[in-house]
């Protein structure tokens, strides 16, 4: 959309292969199909859940029993999603930027080969190229993982309700979804490896896992799952030898989700004989102008290696590119201090270091952590937790106390993040956080 | 003889207990004064002061209780089923409230205990420069004498008295949040300070209130303007009546125990009345000098507006006696820089700080059903500081992710931000509507503290997907002309 803006004559390929279990979806991407969309909606269908439940402290008088019907659900995510879809198609259009629904492959200097749902091939040749393939959900390859199980990809259209689920993995993906899951009123169980939220301030993921567990989820650690059939799933201990075994029985559909490190389609991989990627994960290094080894061709988002997965994160950088093929600009896009949200029933908002990556770059004694917890206001009449939400910064005590870590843990998390991470931006001291009155009640303050 | 006390401190809200506990801090022999005098209806209420027990706390449970309202009508879009019909039970959110509020009376007491702050449920009022004299209500006097002395004891809402009826039949904010009963039908009659009326009508409409809000003239008189309407435009659509351009005449007890307003529609000329359970005054606070016997010591007021006059030290007019908090003239009248300032001074006075309180760009939220949050100059402001042709306004529609599936109505969600076309396009306010607006607006004012400017706003990365990540987006201007809607993921 950038650069038609600068009337280049663009075209868009794109093309959703399949999931296992045959699911697949219009334009858009991950994020508005499969990732921060759904996902989000989902939450909230969850938060509500306990919204309804606070209600009743306030005043608010209705029936005990309340149930969720996960096809309510799905069904106005997937209207939204569509309208989504659409929405971008008439964006394309009204920026006379050409949209195929179809699979492309390089088959020579400047030409792709773009073959549709029905097998049509066509040839096209273009100036640059923008790989932006992303990712897809990587299987653990274990018997039954393809015939039973499902991943992200399907979990946000999934036609019944998923009823009694495992969820095998700690990332994000999986303590957001187990999260939204339990919070519907399902029986959830998360099979973790060995720790949770790889990547992130493990004091906080920690507290977050335990809050989890607290609220109705199980949790089997150092786990993994090693056969699943139709009803039951055997898995055995990670990290002894001596073969301890355990059954989960399970009655009715069990749907054993998949989440792990993502990995690309590798078909397309294949093709790419021209472009370097790192053959262990796959992904495209680039420069730090997205420029991949050949220097016509380009890469943004999820593709990227070293780089972070966020929706934002891509846009940014690929519109940004396209200012600086296009219209003249310089401005590269800024990695640094990226914030991020967690999704998880208590959310978690962050930006900068961890306290552990800061104790290793910059030293124990030169960093000051300072920290807090807190007591929403909205939970102390429905006797929420009290003790739950938390929040922390890190600072590097030799440059002026400086800010290099801001972490939150609680309601609103992302709301809360965003204007740190811009103050961030801007170099923020302790100093200047003293010096900044607070917004009286509410949690950010 | 030796003063008892190196710090007395009159008024045990805000500003009075942040500025007793900090001088404990330092060691000092510290006493709080704390009095609150029944309100014409007879609500009274313990240790804390407004903000905890008739303003910020109980308004914004109340308003999280309308809210919640809202959340069961969402929920049910989100695949929730509730059996209707949903009521809402004032009692039992009353007493939710008030319960709170009660364990917070005693919090203070126990921390003021525990910093060895010294205590009296006194009246307290000058009797020499460095005495006071306290009263019980019972009428039990005790004198206190102190080197320095902080009078911190805020303000109560106004009555319009020049009303029939006003004082006799109407409530204020100081009694709504202590009612035992639903208000029912409710009618809040206001002048200057619209954020009481605006927030108390607000949640009043989502418990499922008939509310009537009368205003005279302009909504949230300095507030930004655009976004004043656009928060009462919301409350229109949410089902909050508006009498514009009126203001009330009497007010009578009918035989029914309704009361019945009578006001003057200045559009039309006409007089027109209407019955209500319940009627309201937000007209504005007054400053608790009166019973303080101010004139004896001689600390000056402001004779407009009878707020005590300070200097940038919080210092009155007698060296020793400070003020803080909604008494001082000029201040805002917020709980954080009342908090801030006490502290401030406390650190000032006893311990080896010189810093003063900076008032600049103090952040403050309007919780009303859409919630508005603010930083910095409004427009107008901004304008008539620099000129139109020096400021660059950066605007956006947005829709919350949320209203989406809950087919929710997002007119006026809406994000503004008002910067310097030069010096590097300095940010110079800030303002937001739509839902957590103190959250959101909380970390920008702390960037706006550190200079922000828009070209590092916009190297910010959003987070995906909020509410506040718009603000990173921000780029098209009002200058421009173009449609602000945002559009896409």
């Amino acid at each position: 959309q950038e650069a038609a803006k600068y009337e280049k004559k663009v075209m868009v390929l794109d093309f959703v292969s399949p999931t296992p279990l045959g699911n697949s979806w219009g334009l858009g991407g991950t994020c508005v199909n499969v990732g921060c969309i759904p996902k989000k909606l989902m939450h909230q269908a969850a938060l509500l859940g306990q919204a309804l439940q606070d209600s009743r402290k306030f005043g608010w008088q209705f029936t005990e029993e309340v149930k969720h019907n996960w096809m309510t659900m799905t069904e106005s995510v997937q209207n939204y999603i569509g309208s989504l879809n659409w929405g971008y198609r008439v964006a394309l259009r009204e920026k006379s930027v050409t949209y195929e629904n179809a699979y492309g492959e390089f088959v020579g200097p400047h030409t792709v080969k773009a073959t549709n749902k029905r097998g049509g091939e066509k040839l096209y040749t273009a100036e640059k190229f923008l790989i932006a393939t992303g990712e897809r959900p990587r299987y653990l390859g274990i018997p039954g993982d393809k015939e039973y199980c499902i991943s992200s990809d399907d979990l946000f259209s999934l036609p019944y309700c998923p009823g009694k689920t495992l969820v095998v993995g700690a990332s994000y993906v999986a303590l957001e979804c187990a999260g939204f899951l339990a919070g519907l009123g399902l029986d959830v169980t998360v099979m973790v490896r060995s720790i949770l939220l790889r990547g992130f301030d493990q004091d906080i993921a920690n507290k977050i896992g335990e809050y989890m567990e607290e609220h109705g989820i199980n949790f089997i650690r150092e786990f993994v799952p090693i056969k699943v059939d139709g009803k039951i799933v055997n898995m055995s201990s990670f990290l002894y030898t001596s073969n301890t075994r355990l059954s989960l029985k399970a009655k009715g559909p069990n749907s054993c989700k998949i989440i792990h490190n993502s990995s690309l389609d590798s078909r397309t991989l294949e093709s790419f004989f021209l472009v370097n990627s790192n053959c262990r994960t796959g992904k495209i290094p680039v420069n730090d102008e997205e420029q991949t080894n050949v220097p016509y061709i380009y890469a943004v988002g999820d593709i990227l290696q070293d780089k972070l997965e966020l929706t934002p994160v891509a846009i940014q950088a690929g519109r940004l590119l396209v200012q600086r093929l296009y219209a003249g600009a310089t401005s590269k896009c800024d990695y640094v201090n990226v914030p991020t949200t967690v999704f998880t029933p208590l959310e978690y908002g962050a930006c900068g270091y961890s306290e552990e990556t800061a104790v290793e770059k910059f030293g124990e004694e030169n960093i000051e952590v300072y920290h807090s917890h807190f007591w929403p206001l909205e939970w102390t009449v429905p006797s929420r937790d009290n003790n739950k939400c938390y929040a922390k910064i890190i600072c590097n005590i030799p440059d002026n106390e400086r800010v290099i870590g801001f972490h939150v843990l609680g309601p609103n998390a992302g709301e809360i993040t965003q204007g740190f991470a811009a103050a961030i931006k801007c170099g923020m001291t302790k100093e200047q956080l003293d010096n900044t009155v607070g917004i009286h009640p509410v949690c950010a303050e | 003889g030796k003063n008892e006390y190196d710090l007395l401190v009159i008024g045990g809200g805000s500003g009075g207990l942040a500025c007793a506990k900090e001088a404990a801090q330092f060691g000092r022999k510290v006493a709080v004064l704390d009095y609150v005098e029944p309100s014409p209806q007879g609500t009274k209420w313990g240790l804390g002061g407004t903000c905890v027990n008739v303003g910020c706390i109980p308004k914004k449970l109340m308003h999280q209780a309308a809210l919640l309202g809202s959340a069961l009508k969402d929920a049910q879009h989100y695949g929730w089923n509730i059996a209707q019909p949903v009521h809402h039970s004032w009692s039992v959110m009353a007493e939710g409230v008030q319960n709170y509020v009660k364990s917070l009376n005693w919090g203070h007491r126990v921390q003021l205990q525990d910093k060895k702050v010294k205590y009296f449920n006194m009246k307290g009022s000058f009797s020499g420069p460095h005495t006071v004299r306290g009263l019980t209500k019972a009428g039990k006097e005790t004198i206190v004498t102190a080197e320095n002395i902080v009078i911190a004891t805020g303000g109560r809402p106004k009555y319009p008295t020049h009303i029939a009826g006003a004082l006799e039949y109407g409530i204020t904010s100081d009694d709504l949040f202590w009612l035992k009963e639903s208000p029912g039908k409710t009618s809040l009659l206001n002048g200057l300070f619209l954020y009481v009326s605006l927030e108390s009508a607000g949640f009043l409409t989502g418990i499922g209130l008939d509310t009537t809000v009368m205003m005279r003239s302009i909504p949230l008189r300095g507030f930004d303007q655009q976004m004043a309407s656009l928060v009462t435009e919301h409350m229109e659509s949410y089902g909050t009546k508006f009498l514009k351009r009126c203001f009330p005449i009497k007010v009578e007890k009918l035989e029914s125990n309704r009361l019945q307003v009578t006001w003057k529609n200045t559009d039309l000329g006409t007089e027109e009345t209407d019955s209500f359970d319940t009627v309201m005054w937000a007209v504005g606070r007054a400053p608790d000098t009166e019973t303080l016997n101010l004139e004896t010591v001689g600390v000056k007021t402001n004779s407009e507006t009878g707020k005590i006059i300070v200097d940038a030290s919080e210092a009155t007019s007698v060296p020793h006696i400070y003020a803080v908090g909604d008494i001082t003239e000029g201040r805002p009248e917020l709980t954080p820089t009342a908090i801030a300032a006490g502290k401030l001074l406390a650190q000032r006075l006893f311990g080896k700080s010189s810093e003063l309180m900076d008032y600049d760009n103090v952040p403050t939220t309007v919780f009303t059903p859409l919630e508005y949050g603010c930083v910095g100059l409004s427009e107008e402001v901004a304008v008539q500081c620099f000129g139109s042709d020096n400021i660059e306004v950066y605007h956006a529609y947005y829709k919350p992710l949320e209203f989406t599936v809950a087919e929710r109505d997002a007119t006026q969600c809406y994000i503004k931000m008002v910067c310097l076309r030069e010096r590097g396009q300095r940010i110079l306010g800030l303002h937001f509507i739509g839902p957590n607006a103190g959250e959101v607006i909380q970390g920008f004012a702390l960037g706006i503290k550190c200079g922000a400017t828009y070209p590092q706003l916009m190297k910010t990365i959003g987070i995906h997907p909020t509410c506040a990540e718009e603000i990173t987006k921000l780029h098209i201007t009002k200058r421009s002309g173009l449609d602000a809607t945002v559009t896409g993921c």
